[in-house]
């Protein structure tokens, strides 16, 4: 079965609607043991307290913020080149997810920064790119809303996106890119935890079930949301054939 | 069972609450225009056959 076969509406209605029960079950299976895991189970960091605990909140949403922008970025290149429309509705599903997940990201951080380093804030290279590309999600909604013709609505987002996913991009290489800054670098390692510099494994376990159960949880809220979109569509265009 | 938070009690406690405020506020917003939008389609689909 070829990718393309989910470009058509009717095929993507009927397998949506058979896998979203389950991908939503297991979402559920996964976040809340994780979180109640990390939260309840897990000791406090000899350096930072029971802050670390915010770990399990904060990491997976700023890794859910920059990925869905970065299949934003996928999805509205094939509306550009294929002109499917399924692929510009899930960019438009996915975009409220992702803006939700980055300000989640940013007053974790925030939170979290406040009694680490002293401050809610500073204009460090991966905060300020992080804050920027909340403005592009912003605007990028903003923009849907704004124009009535669908097509039309499609390509000027896709344009915004584009210029946006590079901001998606410095929010994960900032600190290789300049060095400097008070956010660390990459500090979750996904293959070996206890590393040197990096998460012990009695956080890196949970922190990992999080990740999943966040990431599930992306995934059933993009299928519901595609699918509302999908069903806004027609409903437009049966209300223009009656008009 | 409750964990001791101690001194930053307020910040983990504010950092899962508005989490939870979120997801759950983006959960429901999504639940309810999926549930709006079949019910129209279901309408004016019943509407395009009875004609």
């Amino acid at each position: 079965m070829s990718i393309w076969e989910f470009a058509n509406p009717v095929r993507f209605m009927r397998l949506s609607g058979r896998v979203l029960p389950w991908i939503t079950g297991l979402a559920i299976l996964t976040l809340i043991p994780a979180l109640v895991w990390g939260y309840f189970f897990t000791p406090n960091d000899a350096a930072q307290g029971a802050t670390v605990k915010i770990i399990y909140v904060h990491v997976p949403t700023a890794f859910l913020a920059i990925n869905i922008y970065l299949m934003m970025f996928v999805t509205s290149l094939i509306w550009l080149i294929r002109r499917h429309h399924v692929s510009a509705l899930a960019a438009k599903a996915a975009a409220p997810i992702g803006a939700v997940m980055t300000l989640i990201a940013l007053i974790t951080g925030a939170v979290w920064g406040q009694p680490m380093w002293g401050t809610w804030w500073v204009w460090d290279p991966r905060l300020t790119s992080f804050l920027i590309m909340f403005i592009f999600y912003i605007g990028y909604i903003a923009l849907w809303a704004a124009i009535d013709e669908a097509d039309k609505a499609a390509d000027l987002t896709s344009i915004l996106c584009m210029i946006g996913s590079v901001f998606a991009i410095i929010s994960r290489y900032a600190v290789n890119f300049w060095n400097q800054g008070l956010h660390q670098g990459t500090s979750v390692p996904l293959l070996k935890p206890g590393t040197q510099n990096q998460v012990a494994a009695v956080f890196w376990q949970p922190l990992m079930l999080s990740i999943a159960g966040f990431f599930l949880l992306f995934l059933a809220l993009l299928l519901l949301r595609t699918r509302t979109e999908i069903r806004n569509r027609r409903i437009t265009a049966l209300r223009a054939r009656e008009a | 069972m409750l964990p001791d938070l101690g001194k930053y009690a307020v910040p983990v406690l504010s950092a899962y609450a508005s989490m939870i405020v979120l997801i759950v506020g983006l959960i429901l917003l999504s639940l309810r225009n999926a549930k709006k939008s079949k019910a129209t389609l279901a309408r004016l689909e019943e509407k395009r056959k009875a004609k």
